[in-house]
């Protein structure tokens, strides 16, 4: 078994200018995503939007930039996501295409990092 | 090491029949595609030195895969004893029957072309490791430098073992979008080798005869394949006409002026039976349908005798499945041999909004034979020389100049 970051890229202004009822259907996708795929899924959130964000950058000898605002501004921002167990990429593809999204989701091995 | 010629040639035999099976049955071993690379290329660098020409072993192939799958377990146990970390990679224990070595071409082809992976690095992948060219010589097929294509490889290689693509031959849900992507390879390396991009030849053998090699591959190991059986039959009719496209003298030679006696015949029944084959499959497939059309020109015993119907209903189900400008174009040159010439006249013009088409000569050229034949002299000119912008192949772009001069003359 293997870990997979699916990361959802979603534009803000999907969840911001949907009605209502399209939030409320998004939501009921997201929990029936959830149900559906309870054994492979091990954990997963949604994140608060990027005008939440702050980056820092560190320069080297303590120094840091702290800034207002996400890494990267792109259309289409990270908004969530789901850390899944997968067998090798087409089963982590499979359970991607069933994560509910504006936007579309990227899927990314997680390379484990072993202490010792 | 000097090595006997016959043994010398019996190993590049070898090399070009074998390399595909010997590799994907040493990757099941070692899982792991350089581990399995280095061994093999051992097992050919091992026959060289111990094959003699009285004694060439009956079935090279397992010969070579046991001596690789027998370095790669070395290897492995080698390696695992110094490090306890590693999983144990050995799936299965190793056959010692030569017959019962699994035929792993296709997982290892799939692998080459997994979705995951881009394009250009899919082909590269499937040049190096189901035909065995060295990066040096897939960096030449492709004219870019060595270095970017060493790069090209190692990072595609580095997806595999990192995203933990599969070896493995996909779910039935899975297959034909997997085999499509397959096929596209092929025939990218078909069309990359019948028409060179670049250069001074037209046509680049090395590749046309790989992409052959592949697509006889797939036919063996999928024989129930439509699509596959599509690809064979259109690559084996567009070749067929591979005599006669080039004149003595190095000029392009256009459908309407080759030698139809000199195409292949053995080719072209081979094709027209395989394209029978594939169009019983519903809905028909698009390389059926581009074979299907290459049969009618097969078929026909000179150019304005060519069924131009039957071609143009044909491309208008290929558009319909396959969407593509190009195909579009190629649509709209029919239609001007089956309708006349302002009929084609107008339906090239139609697509010259396409963006994709922008930078694509055959528009350009196609424009200005229909105002040749329309007696529209000047504007002709004007598109051969937008055509004559846009290509690169010293063979098409000596043919666009002679057809400029003819306009003068």
């Amino acid at each position: 078994m293997a870990q997979y970051l699916v990361l959802i890229y979603d534009n803000e202004d999907s969840w911001s200018t949907a009605s209502q009822e399209a939030v409320q259907q998004m939501h009921k996708e997201y929990m029936d995503f959830g149900e559906r795929n309870a054994k492979v899924v091990a954990g997963g959130n949604a994140l608060h939007p990027t005008n939440t964000a702050t980056s820092i950058r560190g320069y080297g000898s303590g120094e840091f930039s702290v800034t207002d605002g996400p890494f990267t501004e792109t259309k289409e921002a990270l908004g969530g996501y789901y850390l899944i167990e997968a067998v090798d990429l087409d089963e982590a593809i499979a359970v991607a295409k069933q994560v509910p999204a504006f936007g579309g989701v990227e899927v990314r091995p997680i390379r484990v990092i072993t202490q010792g | 090491m000097s090595a006997d010629p016959a043994v010398a040639a019996a190993v590049a035999y070898a090399h070009r029949r074998e390399w595909a099976f010997v590799l994907a049955a040493t990757v099941r071993v070692t899982r792991d595609i350089d581990l399995a690379e280095e061994c093999v290329q051992d097992a050919y660098a091992r026959a060289l030195s111990s094959w003699t020409a009285s004694a060439l072993p009956a079935n090279p192939g397992a010969w070579l895969t046991t001596v690789a799958r027998r370095s790669a377990i070395d290897l492995l146990r080698r390696t695992e004893t110094l490090q306890r970390k590693l999983p144990l990679l050995l799936e299965d224990p190793i056959e010692t029957e030569p017959d019962e070595i699994p035929d792993d071409r296709l997982r290892l082809i799939f692998t080459c072309c997994h979705p995951g992976i881009a394009t250009e690095a899919q082909v590269a992948l499937t040049l190096r490791l189901l035909c065995g060219l060295t990066t040096a010589e897939v960096a030449r097929a492709f004219l870019v430098g060595e270095t970017t294509m060493a790069a090209r490889i190692t990072r595609a290689k580095k997806k595999i073992a990192a995203a933990r693509i599969p070896y493995r031959v996909p779910s039935a849900e899975d297959l034909p979008a997997r085999i499509d992507a397959v096929l596209t390879v092929v025939h990218l390396l078909f069309t990359t080798g019948h028409t060179a991009p670049r250069g001074a030849d037209l046509v680049r053998r090395d590749l046309v005869e790989r992409a052959f090699d592949l697509v006889r591959m797939l036919r063996v190991l999928l024989p129930g394949d439509a699509d596959v059986a599509g690809l064979l039959a259109l690559i084996l009719l567009t070749d067929s006409r591979r005599a006669t496209r080039v004149a003595p003298d190095g000029r392009l030679l256009l459908l309407a002026e080759q030698d139809r006696t000199r195409w292949d015949r053995s080719a072209i029944s081979e094709g027209v039976e395989l394209v029978r084959e594939s169009l019983r499959r519903r809905p028909s497939g698009r390389f059926a349908l581009m074979a299907a059309i290459a049969a009618v020109h097969a078929d026909a015993p000179s150019f304005p005798d060519t069924d131009w119907r039957e071609v143009v209903a044909l491309y208008d189900l290929l558009v319909r499945i396959w969407p593509s400008p190009v195909v579009a174009l190629n649509r709209a040159v029919a239609v001007g041999f089956a309708d006349g010439p302002a009929a084609g006249l107008a339906a090239v013009d139609e697509l010259a909004a396409e963006p994709q088409l922008a930078g694509y000569s055959y528009l350009a050229s196609s424009r200005a034979d229909f105002l040749v034949r329309l007696g529209r002299t000047e504007e002709a000119r004007v598109s051969y020389q937008e055509a004559l912008l846009l290509t690169e192949n010293e063979v098409e772009r000596d043919f666009l100049s002679g057809r400029l001069s003819d306009l003068v003359n």
